[in-house]
């Protein structure tokens, strides 16, 4: 480390930081973001993360269409979302400047690097003139320009790397003048870095020195008019890892098959923002999980369809476009009851939309998007690590009730990470799901046979006089042989609807956050969980009469629903689409129309804009 | 195997009427069907599989109702869909033996995608496919196997599409067992069945099949006596490609323009030494592809028979072959020690 200057400035203790990390796409801004996570995390933080990637895969360097991205929210007290606005804008180069700094909150901290402000980069960007030169920009936010490329190659003068790998380490630099900023130990990080480059040690040496020199750099120079803190936060005692939910969805299917001792079948087909699902669950083989990588999205709901048949818990991972071609196969799992999960990593529509922006979009057609009668179990995670417990409870209703079950994430929680405390041995439950083994009637195998919960029994190939046929074909209500008696059908259509209704059974009562009653209750569902209750909980300690409900189960809804919707006087639904939950809401308690504040710009729902929306109803 | 699979039992004896589930099959009268299921329960006490074993998967269409009478598993899915369900049951249970029961509309038509890749995987999965040249249950339309120029219910002025020749597209996918028969022809089609339930791998067979009530006497081109003898080329693994009345006229491969033609023995020189030895485990699929295509050659014979077979891991066994190695490396992990497989940090 280099000496100090003896100048000590300030420590200031805060509760809360958000930081973007943002640069090109082959800056390494990503490696830099989690990095910086880890170190919070163990640093006892509550934090939430959210990467953005550029939409094109090999966007030219410096554009602006290059631009790769990676926020984190972290604290001591409970941490929600991502975060509204970043308090510290790293920006490496000036498209990272142009398309992020409407972002910071004014006042907050610009880190730049001057010394990619070159003539080509500021016209790749669109500047005419350098924005660094601009005295607004000083005025608005306290501005830290720093010349990284010089000072790393400075760091690494007589190393004997290429230009191309100097310049790759620069942003070790950004990340030593933040370990220095946010006073985390760097011991750690330089342990890390020779762990991740150990089969290159010449890299990992040179990034030590570059990491060292930012930190050095932070420490001495006097750009900086005081050091920060983040007290520890009052976490769950555990042990702890960070997922994103895709990951987390990932690691429920392998929970899953470890503690019901069957196999879970994958069939997917690759789709933006549900493919890391497949992914992760290709390396679970030891655990039960099989995957298969199918020719297209009907062929993978198929694949899993077959695999349920033949007894596995199929599985099948999709985002809306996806969804849609599935539907006619939904409709075949539906009138064939074989349990089946559909995770639905929501992305912005109709058609192509927006695939790697979120957006609540699909509830509909989870609800209502098949031919004929055809209710299913829906359910949404609301975080990055409920994604698992969602998925896990999906399983569940699927087995036990003989269901496809939607799960309905979105690219907000599936991209977005947050601590996991990883449940202790025995704390997550094995349960059983049981095959039919015996015949079940006087005359032979009855496959719709339903015991008093219109549950219909599951006989697997391989078992021996239980042999039997099931189909598309609407079916006798017993044998399961083609019936096309009108009577009989209708029987059908009614029996599966409320086999579905039955379910709410292993719904829990939906519990008020906030007062029992007051003036104006929020209602969510899925993603928008941490900003509506940020707002919730902002709004309160304002002294505002706001209550809280959060929709996990959006069928069937829970049974004390529409009593706590009228215990507020005013309900406002706040979504990131156009009305969907509002509708069904109005749909389902016919009286009530609830307010709503929609957001559909790929973005998750800001505490601080729906707190304004609140005060501006409540006057 | 898999966690799903119940006991072995050790396999009974069999008589064709295990495999009849009760259920009267409801074609018109007359339909090839009835033919072609008949020789698949006799085909079936001979392979050595548990009844319980066996699973029937169908998409739509008329043939498609072929699984209510089997008495096995089966299921009877999606227009064209079947062998996505197929491909999902055998990889998920790689020990039940797996048929897939489609037509030319379904297969090849609505189904075309997930007919290729099933054949390219190589997934142990059997395809019979019933090729009546036509739409049966929405009652005559052109399908993709219909002759150019066929009028029908939606080509008044005939069809302008050329068709597929199906063990051609098949074979062109990566199909390792791929064969052809005739309904009427109840012997040679149950020899085919036959081997078609031994293979192990993509298997597609296509039947020819007449369908009286809406595409009658498609196939009277081959199967009228007075010409059925110079049309179809019996093809006998082993066995020069002899065909026509006195079994004269056989197919020689010109080596000069690389293709086959037909001769005749004891014209211009020609003996049975000319004729080419046909033989489906070749590995190159090349002349196996040629003898498909002969039959859209005028002049030439339609082949019936084994065009291809040969024997390559299957996708079905290399997944378990992984899935194997992941567990012997890995051993019994606890769920708790899974879940903590990353970085991790204790909150106290
Ligand atoms: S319509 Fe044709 S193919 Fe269909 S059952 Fe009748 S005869 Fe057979």
């Amino acid at each position: 480390m280099q000496p100090n200057t003896g100048k000590t400035r300030p420590v200031e203790k805060v509760d809360g930081v958000t930081i973007r990390f943002v640069g090109d796409s082959g800056d390494g801004m990503q490696l830099v973001g989690s990095e910086f996570t880890k170190a919070s995390a163990i640093a006892g933080n509550d934090l939430a993360t959210f990467p953005d990637f550029p939409a094109e895969i090999r966007a030219p360097t410096g554009s602006l269409a290059g631009v790769s991205g990676y926020q984190v929210n972290f604290g001591s007290k409970d941490i929600f979302t991502p975060g509204d606005q970043p308090d510290v804008l790293v920006a490496m180069n000036p498209a990272a400047l142009k398309t992020n700094l409407q972002d910071l909150r004014p006042g907050g901290i610009l880190i730049t690097n001057s010394g990619a402000y070159n003539a080509g980069n500021l016209e790749k960007a669109g500047y005419k003139t350098n924005p660094l030169d601009d005295d607004a920009l000083k005025k608005n936010y306290k501005v830290v320009s720093v010349d990284m490329d010089k000072l790393t190659q400075a760091a690494l003068a007589g190393s004997g790397l290429s230009n191309k790998d100097v310049a790759r380490c620069r942003n070790y630099f950004a990340l030593g003048m933040m370990y220095w900023l946010y006073s985390r130990p760097p011991e750690m990080q330089l342990e890390n870095i020779r762990k991740k480059f150990a089969k290159k040690p010449d890299i990992a040496e040179a990034n030590v020195k570059v990491f060292s020199a930012g930190h050095a750099f932070g420490e001495t120079t006097e750009l900086f008019v005081s050091q920060y803190t983040v007290p520890a936060a009052s976490l769950t005692p555990g042990t702890y890892r960070n997922v994103t939910g895709n990951g987390a969805a990932a690691l429920a299917l392998a929970a899953t098959a470890k503690l019901t001792g069957r196999q879970v079948f994958l069939g997917s087909y690759p789709i933006t923002p549900a493919t890391e699902i497949l992914q992760d669950a290709s390396y679970f083989k030891e655990m039960g999980v099989v995957t298969y990588q199918a020719e297209d999205e009907i062929a993978g709901i198929g694949s899993a369809i077959g695999a349920s048949f033949g007894g596995s818990l199929g599985v099948t991972t999709t985002s809306g476009p996806g969804l849609a071609l599935k539907s006619e196969m939904l409709g075949l799992a539906v009138i064939a009851e074989l349990p089946l999960v559909i995770i639905d990593v929501q992305r912005g529509g109709p058609s192509t939309g927006m695939p790697t922006k979120t957006e609540q979009s699909d509830l509909y057609i989870a609800l209502f998007g098949r031919h004929g009668e055809a209710p299913i179990p829906v359910i949404a995670a609301r975080s990055p690590a409920d994604c698992f417990y969602a998925t896990m409870e999906g399983f569940y209703i699927a087995t036990k009730w003989m269901t496809p079950v939607l799960v309905l994430t979105d690219g907000y929680l599936g991209f977005g990470s947050e601590p996991f405390r990883i449940p202790e041995e025995g704390e997550l439950k094995p349960y059983t799901v049981a095959y039919q083994t015996t015949v079940n009637d006087p005359s032979g195998y009855m496959p719709y046979k339903r015991d008093a919960k219109l549950i219909r029994p599951w006989a697997v190939p391989g078992t021996a006089g239980l042999e039997h046929r099931i189909g598309g074909l609407e079916k006798d209500s017993m044998s399961g042989m083609v019936s096309y008696d009108g009577m009989n059908h209708e029987k059908m259509v009614k029996t599966r609807a409320q086999k579905i209704r039955n379910i709410v059974e292993d719904v829990p009562d939906i519990e008020i956050e906030g007062e029992p009653t007051g003036d104006l209750l929020l209602v969510s569902w899925g993603g928008t969980y941490g900003s509506v209750r940020g707002a919730a909980a902002r709004l309160r300690a304002q002294g505002k009469k706001v209550g809280h409900v959060h929709l996990r189960w959006l069928n069937p809804l829970p049974k004390n629903l529409g009593a706590v919707l009228k215990a507020y006087k005013k309900v406002l639904v706040p979504e990131v689409n156009d009305g969907q939950l509002a509708n069904y809401l109005r749909m389902s308690f016919p009286g009530l129309d609830p307010l709503q504040f929609n957001r559909i710009n790929g973005k998750a729902i800001k505490i601080s804009e729906l707190t304004a929306k609140v005060n501006e109803i409540l006057g | 195997m898999s966690p799903n699979t119940q006991t072995q039992n050790p396999v009974p004896t069999y008589t064709k009427k295990d495999f009849e589930s009760g259920v009267d099959p409801r074609w018109c009268p007359g339909c090839g069907d009835f033919s072609i299921i008949n020789q698949v329960q006799k085909a079936l006490p001979n392979v050595g599989v548990a009844r319980e074993n066996i699973v029937f998967i169908s998409g739509i269409g008329c043939s498609s109702r072929f699984p209510y009478y089997m008495n096995n598993y089966g299921m009877h899915t999606l227009h064209g869909r079947a062998p996505s369900f197929a491909s999902g049951l055998k990889v998920s249970r790689p020990e039940l033996m797996v048929w897939v029961i489609t037509g030319d509309g379904d297969a090849l038509a609505i189904g075309g995608n997930h007919f290729i890749h099933t054949m390219r995987r190589n997934l142990d999965i059997k395809m019979l496919m019933f090729n009546n040249r036509i739409y049966g249950l929405t009652k005559g339309q052109v399908s993709p196997t219909s002759e150019l120029g066929k009028k029908t219910k939606t080509t008044p002025h005939g069809s302008p599409d050329y068709p597929f020749n199906a063990p051609a597209l098949a074979m062109g996918a990566g199909a390792t067992f791929v064969a052809r028969s005739i309904d009427i022809e109840g012997a040679h089609m149950g020899g085919v069945i036959a081997e078609a339930a031994k293979h192990k791998g993509s298997t597609f067979v296509e039947i020819f099949q007449n369908c009286p009530v809406f595409n009658d006497g498609a196939y009277t081109f081959l199967t009228e006596k007075a010409v059925k003898a110079d049309a179809i080329l019996r093809m006998e693994a082993g066995k020069p490609l002899l065909f026509g009345k006195d079994n004269k006229k056989g197919i020689r491969f010109d080596g000069q323009k690389a293709e086959l033609e037909v001769v005749t023995i004891g014209e211009n020189g020609i003996t049975e030494k000319d004729i080419l030895i046909h033989d489906p485990s070749r590995s190159d699929p090349t002349i196996a592809f040629m003898l498909a295509n002969l039959s859209d050659r005028p002049g030439f014979p339609t082949p019936i028979g084994i065009f291809r077979s040969v024997r390559k891991p299957t996708a079905d066994e290399m997944t378990w072959d992984m899935i194997k190695a992941a567990k012997a490396k890995k051993g019994d992990v606890s769920l708790r020690k899974f879940l903590s497989d990353a970085e991790t940090w204790t909150v106290k």
